[in-house]
């Protein structure tokens, strides 16, 4: 561990922080990916049209990320499809059963001391790890 | 203008979440393997955007948000069963492929396939939770 490789994560996690924190100051609002996402498909509270407009920034962003600093994206997230597939319907369904993911949880509710968000934050953390944990010390993946 | 400033906010957090590394699958992946060769970086990102956050929420909690509207909601200190298993759901998908819903829709910019792949069954979890929960309460939505 050293200082060079921790200036991205401090900088982009500074970004994050005050990007989550200005909307809060702007709208009121946490900025949770998971929620935003379900509230632009289902149009549900009426926030669809910020949510959508939030996601829109989220993909418009990784379009200049792609060609601005390519680096920061990599070329591939993976060749196991099924894997993908199983990965992606576990985060959907979780986030949504869960109330929210690490922007929603880690950060808007951690950030405002909720012991909910603090409980769901430590639990997809151990339940992460220990899925990690078994893919590559147990089963050897 | 409400709009246009979640659009900005969304585009900030991209940027963020390239900068600070999140977008990498291995980088999580590396954070979540706590018995291999251990990367603390999700550690630092968390580090910074938290604080900021808290900042925000100290500043203006109990207040109006600047774009008008409701202040923002109080943080919530219940815990239930759906929060532990909704968590422990979306952590086993994170563990499996190092992605979380913010990452996948920025890593969408850079038009892979597995990008869209993952991001498809995420949308399929949320639509799959959202059928269940219109079985349990019928009348509710």
């Amino acid at each position: 561990m050293d200082i060079e490789s921790l200036k991205g994560p401090l900088i982009g996690g500074a970004m994050i922080g005050a990007a989550a924190g200005l909307w809060l100051l702007l709208s009121g609002k946490t900025a949770g990916v998971s929620g935003a996402v379900y509230g632009a498909m289902t149009g549900e509270k009426n926030e669809a049209p910020w949510q959508a407009a939030f996601l829109a920034g989220l993909l418009v962003g990784g379009v200049l990320l792609s060609l601005l600093l390519p680096a920061t994206l990599p070329a591939s997230l993976g060749s196991n499809h099924v894997l993908l597939a199983a990965g992606g319907l576990l985060v959907g369904f979780g986030t949504r059963l869960g109330g929210g993911c690490t922007s929603g949880h880690g950060v808007c509710g951690v950030g405002r001391l909720s012991l909910r968000s603090v409980a769901a934050t430590c639990t997809f953390m151990a339940a992460g790890a220990l899925t990690v944990f078994l893919a590559r010390h147990v089963v050897g993946a | 203008m409400r709009i246009l400033l979640a659009f900005l906010i969304g585009l900030l957090f991209a940027l963020g979440l390239g900068v600070s590394g999140m977008t990498h699958p291995e980088k999580v992946l590396g954070f979540l393997d706590l018995a291999g060769a251990w990367d603390p970086a999700l550690l630092f990102v968390m580090g910074a955007a938290v604080p900021i956050y808290l900042v925000a929420w100290r500043l203006r909690f109990g207040r109006a948000p600047w774009l008008g509207g409701n202040a923002p909601k109080a943080p919530r200190h219940d815990v239930d069963a759906r929060l532990f298993i909704g968590a422990s759901l979306f952590g086993i998908g994170w563990g499996l492929c190092g992605i979380c819903p913010g990452p996948a829709i920025v890593n969408l910019g850079n038009i892979t396939v597995g990008a869209f792949l993952f991001f498809a069954f995420v949308l399929l979890g949320m639509f799959i939770f959202r059928l269940t929960e219109a079985r349990k309460a019928p009348n509710a939505s």
